[in-house]
């Protein structure tokens, strides 16, 4: 966020951007798009992979959809939001099935489930049907990057701890016992349950 | 028919991979709409509703239409149109049918088609090549774990109402380490296919 303290539009370009990764971080605070933020945390390369995906889907989506937002009725914009960040996500399957067929598989059903995942329907409709363009792709991008962010910080964790890598690299030599657990389900869930009353935590001593 | 198979399936679906303790789907619920044991309840049964109806309408789909037109990369697409119009299908049939019923889940209903247990159950159909009949079976056991978890989960939550808690653990923190205790016991079931 070099940018900030340049012009008046690029200052607003970082403010909606620093949204996204701090104050409204889609998983530590908003709480949503739990099921692949608990699902691929086991390894940070699946981490990474799913956060890229999702941010493509999210600005692209926020993009069309801010496009498209004064011709789509009301009544019916769920369901037009929803095939349009579904061929997104049809686009990111096929892209990863032909070029990265090994995040394809540890992904598995997690890759096609982004449609439904609550993050980006849910930013179609608070942000992307409400502002113009170019907003929205930065919100895209500043949602997309906060996710990426929360997924890699969980995904750090459980790796280390639960596998006693990181990216793959063995951290500790052939002596460590791995805490199989962290990287098993309940894992997922006990080390996002004490992150989140850690950051409720520093986040009330700033406030 | 295989009944052993069938009962395999099942089991598996609603104990050995639960949907929410082991698979992961349907979270969102299952931590938003958790808080009271009839809320939990009726969350369940719309669930239980929609899954099995959606693993039937998906697999026919899925080989009657998306298959002979060779244009099985929109199932995304598809599925999530089936299960959206699904949806809305159920809610209008029960309001007419049943306003009792409908009383009772519909708020619930519209929850479903972001139910990422639902797409999740369809697609999973599909990966292991299951028939009707072990589509069905898979979606149905899914939802009864399902609502297994939730309403376990919801009778927790109700009790830690009136526990003392630290303040900055108070609410998604707690339900989350809670969630992740009642994965272990579900872990417990690992070894039993």
């Amino acid at each position: 966020m070099k940018e900030k303290e340049t012009a008046k539009p690029t200052s607003i370009a970082g403010k909606i951007i620093k949204n996204g990764i701090i104050d409204e971080n889609p998983t530590f605070r908003l709480v949503l798009g739990m099921c692949p933020t608990l699902a691929v945390t086991t390894a940070v390369s699946n981490a990474l992979g799913m956060g890229a995906a999702a941010t493509f889907v999210l600005i692209c989506s926020n993009m069309v959809i801010a496009l498209l937002r004064n011709f789509i009725p009301a009544k019916v914009r769920i369901p037009a939001y929803v095939v349009i960040i579904a061929a997104f996500v049809t686009i990111v399957q096929l892209l990863m099935k032909a070029f990265l067929p090994a995040l394809d598989s540890a992904l598995g059903i997690f890759i096609p489930l982004i449609v439904v995942n609550c993050i980006i329907l849910g930013r179609a409709e608070a942000f992307a049907s409400k502002n113009q363009v170019v907003p929205s792709i930065l919100d895209g991008l500043g949602m997309g990057i906060g996710f990426t962010l929360a997924l890699t910080l969980i995904a750090t964790i459980r790796e280390i701890l639960g596998n006693g890598t990181f990216l793959g690299i063995s951290l500790f030599g052939p002596g460590y016992p791995p805490a199989l657990i962290m990287i098993l389900a309940p894992g997922g869930f006990i080390t996002l349950g004490l992150l989140l009353g850690l950051i409720n935590k520093i986040m009330k001593k700033k406030a | 028919m295989d009944f052993t198979n069938i009962f395999v399936i099942l089991l598996s679906s609603i104990l050995v991979n639960n949907f929410v303790m082991s698979r992961f789907l349907g979270c969102c619920p299952f931590l938003g709409v958790s808080k009271k044991i009839n809320t939990a309840l009726g969350m369940g049964a719309a669930v239980t509703f929609v899954m099995s109806l959606a693993s039937v309408i998906t697999y026919l789909v899925q080989y009657f239409v998306l298959e002979p037109l060779g244009v099985a990369y929109l199932q995304t697409i598809a599925f999530i149109l089936v299960i959206a119009a699904l949806v809305q299908l159920v809610e209008m049939v029960i309001q007419k049918m049943s306003p009792s019923l409908y009383k009772a889940l519909g708020v619930y209903l519209p929850l479903i088609t972001t139910n990422c247990a639902v797409l999740g159950v369809a697609i999973l159909n599909i990966n292991e090549h299951y028939n009707l009949l072990e589509s069905l079976v898979n979606g149905f056991g899914g939802a009864v774990g399902f609502t297994l978890a939730i309403v376990l989960f919801a009778g927790i939550r109700e009790k830690l109402e009136y526990s003392d808690i630290p303040q900055p653990l108070q609410g998604f923190p707690i339900a989350l380490i809670t969630a992740g205790l009642m994965s272990i016991a579900f872990l417990g079931f690992q070894g039993m296919i």
